[in-house]
C-alpha cells in the first residue's frame, strides 16, 4: 500500500503546477482586460485580404458590443 | 429631406457635403481620415462598423511639449533612448473598429512596432522605435486619424500605478487549498466511526495521520497568508476600541485552526480544517465580488486631470518656450493657443478671449473677454491664440485653492460605520457570553467537554454568512445600478444613499441641459426675406449658439450671400440684394440699452434698424418638477447655484414652493453651506457636475456627478449618473434603502443558521462534518437568497 506515498507525491505535483500557471498568468496581468481579447481574435488576418462576407458577422458582434458598453 | 450622413463618423452632412472616391463625408476632417486609411489597406475599418469614426481636431501647436525630454521620461513607461513604450488614455475608443485600427498602427508607420488596446480602460499601450520619430510624433499621428489621446497634468505627475492583485492570489491560495483540504477530508466523511480502536478500514487508520497532517499543511497559508488580513483588521478594530465584524471573524479562524491542529496532535478527531479553508474562500469571494471598479471611470479626479502638462511662456526676449505648468510664477506672459485651457488666473493682454467655462460651472455658454480684463483658470479659449500675464501660481489660482481644503483629504469610507460592522458589535459580545456560560455550565456538569464546547461555540458562531450578505447584496446592487447607467464608486456609497435625508442640487448643468435648445423671439417680427438670410447667414457660423439657433429656425433654401463677414466675438454681418443684417452681441447691432443683462441673446438689426432678439432659456431636464416633487416628500430640498437670479421666477414656478433657492454661490460657500447641514446632523446627498462642484460633493455624504457624456470627465464624486436617467434618481435611492432591507432579512436567515448550529456546539455534539455542512450551506443559501432579491429590486427599476 506504500503505493499511495507516489500517489500523493503525483496528485499533489499536479495541483501545485496548476496553481503556480495561475498565479503566473495573474502576475503577467493576464486577466486585467477580460474584454479586448474577445474582440481581437476575431480580427485575424482581415488585414490581408478583406473579406466583404464578415461584415455581417461583425455587425452583429459590434451590436453586443455596443449592448455591453 | 433625404440626409446623407457623413462615411466616417456618421454625422449629418447636411452644413457641408464632400464627396470623394463616391463617399460622402462632413468635413475635410473626415475626408483626410478615409484617405488616410484607404491609401494604407485598412479601409477594413468601415467594413468593420459603419461610421465608426471621430472627426479629427485641429492640434496645431498643442503638443508642442511632448518635444521636451524631461516630460517625455516622465510620460513613457519604458525607454532606453532606442525603444519606448506608453500608455495613452483616448476617451474615443468605443468599438471593435477602434480596437482593429489602433492595434494595426504599424500599417500606419513602421516605426510603430506593437499596440494594444484595453478596450475597457481605453488604453493603448503603444512600442515604437525613437529613431526619426518620436512621441509627439506618434500622439499627432494619433489625432490625425481621430484618436487623440488625453495627456494631463495627472499623468505627468502620478506615480505609475501597480494593479493590486494581492485579493486574486488570495483568493487563489484558499480555493486552492479548500478543494485539496475537502479531497483530503474525504476519507474521514465516508468512515466517521473507524479508529483503530474500534477495528476500522485498516489503510485508513494507517494513513490517517499523513491524511490530517497533509490538511494542517494546505491550511498554514490559508490562515497566514490569505486570511491574514481579517487578523489585522481586527486588531485595528480592536485597538480603536471597536468591535467590527472582523473580530468575530478573525476570533472563529483562530479557533478553528488551533483546535483542529490540537485535534489531530493528540488523536481527538480529524479537526476542522476543511470548514476552516472553505471559510476563508467564501468571505474572500464576497471580497472579490464586492470589488467591482468601473475601470473606464474615474472616481477621484481633481484639477490635475483637466489641466495641461505644459505651457508656452514666452520669455523676456519674446521668444517662446515649453514649461511645465508648476514652474509658472506671477508675471510670466503666457501664450494659450485655441482649445487649450488656461492653467492659471491671469490677465488678458493680447487677443479676443472667448473662454468655455463648462468644465468650471457647467456653463456651455462662452464667455467674451476683453484686454485688461482677468479671466480665470480652468477655462479653455475657443477662439484663437491669445497672451496672458499669470498673477498667481497654479496651485493658488481661484479654482485649484479648493483642492487645498482639508475635505479632499480626509477618506469617506474611514469615517462611517458599516450596517456589518454595527451589528458585528452586538454579535461578538453575545457569542462571547453564550460560550462562556455554556463553558461555565459544562466545567461543573463535565469539565472534559468543557474546552470542547467552548471553541465549538466559537467556531460555529464565525459570521461567515453575515459578513457575506452585505458584500453580496450590494455587490449586485452596484452591478444592477451600473447596467441602469448610475455608475457608484463603491458598495459603500450605496448605504450611504439609503440614509439620505437632505438633497441640494447645483443648477446649471445638472438640473438643466448643457445644450440650449430652446430660445423664444423677441421684438418686431422679421421678414420672410429676413428669415431666410437670418438663416443662411448663421449656417456658416461654428460659433454654439449660432448652431442652437440654426437647429431651431425653420427650414429655408440655400441661397448664396452677396457678402458674409464673422467678427470674431462680436457677430455676424452678411448682406443679399438690398438687405444687409447684423447678427450678434446687443452692442454690436447697435442696440445700446440692453434691458435684460441676466440672458443670454442674439440680437437682430436689419439695414442697422434694431429688429428683435432670440433670448436663449435654460432648458431644464426632462420630469425635472417629478423628481422633486416626489423626492419631496421625503428628503430636504435645496439648489444652489453659482449663476445670478435670473431663472430664479421660473425655477419657483417649476419647484415644489417653499424649496430653498440659494444664488451666487461660490465654490467654498457650497462646501461650507453643505458642512453645516452637517453639523445639524443632516445626511446630505449632493448632486452636481462641475468642478466648482467637486467641493461640496466631497464634503457631502454622497456626491453624485450627473453627467451628459460620461466619457467626458466629471469631478470626484462618489457615483456617476447618467444625464438620461434623471428622472430615475429618487427610485434608485429608493432602491437602495431596499437593499438595505435585503440585507437585514440576510442577518435574520443567517442568524438562524447560527442557532441551529449553536444548539450542537452548548450541547457537545458539533462533529466536524456537521460544521463542514453547515457553514457553506449556510454561506450559499445567502448568496442565493440576496440574489435572487436584488435582481427581483433591479427589475422593478426602469
Amino acid at each position: 500500500m506504500s503505493v499511495i506515498y507516489v500517489l500523493l507525491a503525483i496528485s499533489l505535483v499536479v495541483a501545485i503546477i496548476f496553481f503556480i500557471a495561475f498565479i503566473v498568468s495573474v502576475k503577467q496581468g493576464q486577466y486585467d482586460d477580460s474584454y479586448t481579447p474577445s474582440v481581437r481574435m476575431l480580427f485575424e488576418d482581415e488585414l490581408v485580404k478583406p473579406k466583404k462576407t464578415t461584415t455581417e458577422e461583425f455587425k452583429q458582434e459590434k451590436n453586443q458590443l455596443n449592448k455591453q458598453v | 429631406m433625404k440626409v446623407t450622413n457623413c462615411y466616417h463618423c456618421g454625422d449629418s452632412c447636411e452644413r457641408q457635403l464632400i464627396s470623394f472616391d463616391e463617399k460622402s463625408f462632413c468635413c475635410t476632417g473626415c475626408k483626410t481620415v478615409y484617405e488616410i486609411f484607404s491609401s494604407n489597406d485598412l479601409s477594413h475599418y468601415y467594413e468593420l462598423q459603419g461610421a465608426a469614426g471621430t472627426t479629427p481636431k485641429a492640434i496645431e501647436g498643442k503638443y508642442d511639449f511632448l518635444d521636451n525630454e524631461e516630460i517625455i521620461s516622465k510620460l513613457t513607461e519604458f525607454n532606453d533612448g532606442n525603444i519606448q513604450i506608453i500608455n495613452l488614455y483616448i476617451p474615443t475608443i468605443h468599438c471593435s473598429s477602434c480596437i482593429w485600427i489602433l492595434e494595426n498602427l504599424n500599417k500606419l508607420n513602421n516605426h510603430i512596432t506593437n499596440s494594444q488596446v484595453d478596450f475597457p480602460k481605453k488604453t493603448i499601450r503603444i512600442t515604437y522605435k525613437q529613431e526619426d520619430f518620436s512621441l509627439k510624433d506618434l500622439v499627432l499621428l494619433l489625432a490625425k486619424i481621430g484618436y487623440e489621446p488625453y495627456i494631463s497634468l495627472e499623468d505627468f505627475e502620478g506615480k505609475k500605478k501597480v494593479a493590486d492583485r494581492s485579493l486574486i492570489y488570495k483568493l487563489g491560495v484558499a480555493g486552492f487549498a479548500f478543494g485539496n483540504v475537502m479531497f483530503l477530508s474525504f476519507p474521514e466523511y465516508f468512515d466517521l466511526g473507524s479508529s483503530a480502536a474500534s477495528g476500522g478500514e485498516y489503510w485508513l487508520n494507517k494513513y490517517q495521520d499523513l491524511f490530517r497532517w497533509m490538511m494542517f499543511l494546505f491550511s498554514l497559508p490559508v490562515v497566514f497568508y490569505a486570511g491574514w488580513d481579517y487578523f489585522v483588521s481586527a486588531y485595528k478594530g480592536l485597538r480603536a476600541k471597536l468591535l467590527n465584524i472582523d473580530v468575530p471573524i478573525a476570533l472563529g479562524i483562530l479557533v478553528l485552526f488551533l483546535r483542529s491542529t490540537f485535534d489531530i496532535a493528540f488523536d481527538l478527531g480529524s479537526g476542522f480544517f476543511d470548514s476552516l479553508t472553505g471559510l476563508v474562500f467564501f468571505l474572500l469571494l464576497g471580497k472579490f465580488f464586492q470589488q467591482r471598479t468601473y475601470s473606464f471611470l474615474s472616481f477621484e479626479r481633481d484639477y490635475k486631470s483637466y489641466f495641461p502638462i505644459a505651457i508656452t511662456r514666452l520669455n523676456t526676449s519674446g521668444k517662446e518656450e515649453t514649461v511645465p505648468v508648476q514652474e509658472i510664477v506671477k508675471g510670466d506672459r503666457i501664450l494659450i493657443r485655441n482649445e487649450e485651457m488656461i492653467p492659471v488666473d491671469g490677465t488678458l493682454v493680447y487677443g479676443n478671449a472667448q473662454i468655455d467655462y463648462s468644465f468650471v460651472s457647467g456653463e456651455s455658454e462662452p464667455v467674451l473677454k476683453e484686454t485688461g480684463e482677468q479671466i480665470f483658470a480652468g477655462g479653455k479659449q475657443l477662439n484663437g491664440v491669445i497672451e496672458m500675464i499669470a498673477l498667481k501660481s497654479v496651485s493658488q489660482s481661484y479654482l485649484t485653492q479648493l483642492w487645498g481644503n482639508a475635505v479632499f483629504k480626509t477618506d469617506k469610507a474611514n469615517s462611517f460605520q458599516n450596517l456589518t460592522d454595527s451589528i458585528g458589535k452586538r454579535f461578538t459580545i453575545a457569542v462571547l457570553s453564550i460560550a462562556f456560560t455554556a463553558t461555565i455550565f459544562w466545567l461543573f456538569y463535565d469539565p472534559s467537554k468543557a474546552m470542547n464546547v467552548f471553541t465549538a461555540v466559537l467556531i460555529i458562531a464565525c459570521p461567515c454568512a453575515i459578513a457575506l450578505a452585505s458584500p453580496f447584496t450590494l455587490g449586485n446592487m452596484l452591478r444592477i445600478f451600473g447596467k441602469k447607467k448610475f455608475y457608484i464608486k463603491n458598495t459603500q456609497t450605496i448605504e450611504q444613499l439609503a440614509k439620505i435625508d437632505t438633497a441640494i442640487f447645483d443648477k446649471t448643468g445638472t438640473i438643466t441641459t448643457t445644450q440650449k435648445s430652446t430660445a423664444h423671439y423677441e421684438g418686431m417680427p422679421l421678414t420672410p426675406e429676413e428669415e431666410s438670410i437670418l438663416k443662411n447667414t448663421i449656417r456658416a457660423s461654428n460659433h454654439p449658439l449660432s448652431r442652437s439657433l440654426y437647429d431651431l429656425l425653420k427650414e429655408q433654401n440655400i441661397i448664396t450671400l452677396d457678402e458674409y463677414e464673422e467678427h470674431v466675438g462680436k457677430g455676424l454681418e452678411s448682406s443679399k440684394n438690398d438687405i444687409s443684417m447684423k447678427i450678434g452681441s446687443a452692442n454690436f447691432v447697435g442696440k445700446t440699452n440692453t434691458d435684460n443683462v441676466l440672458d443670454t441673446s442674439i440680437y437682430i438689426s436689419s439695414n442697422n434698424d434694431y429688429k428683435g432678439r432670440y433670448v436663449f432659456q435654460n432648458q431644464y431636464r426632462e420630469g425635472l418638477s417629478a423628481v422633486f416633487k416626489n423626492m419631496s416628500e421625503t428628503l430636504n430640498l435645496a439648489i444652489l447655484s453659482g449663476d445670478n437670479e435670473g431663472e430664479k421666477e421660473r425655477l419657483e414656478t417649476l419647484l415644489p414652493k417653499l424649496t430653498p433657492l440659494y444664488f451666487n454661490q461660490k465654490p467654498e460657500t457650497k462646501l461650507e453651506f453643505i458642512k453645516s447641514l452637517q453639523d445639524q446632523g443632516k445626511k446630505v446627498l449632493m448632486v452636481g457636475d462641475g468642478l466648482n462642484d467637486a467641493g461640496a460633493l466631497a464634503q457631502s455624504n454622497v456626491g453624485i456627478a450627473i453627467s451628459e457624456n460620461i466619457n467626458v470627465f466629471s469631478p470626484a464624486c462618489d457615483a456617476i449618473l447618467d444625464a438620461t436617467k434623471f428622472q430615475q434618481l429618487y427610485s434608485y435611492i429608493l432602491a437602495s434603502k431596499k437593499a438595505i432591507r435585503i440585507i437585514k432579512m440576510s442577518f435574520m436567515l443567517s442568524l438562524l443558521y447560527n442557532c441551529v448550529g449553536l444548539y450542537f456546539a452548548v450541547t457537545g455534539q458539533l462533529e466536524p462534518v456537521i460544521a463542514a455542512i453547515l457553514m457553506p450551506l449556510s454561506s450559499i443559501s445567502i448568496v442565493i437568497f440576496t440574489t435572487i432579491m436584488t435582481n427581483f429590486i433591479g427589475r422593478k427599476l426602469p
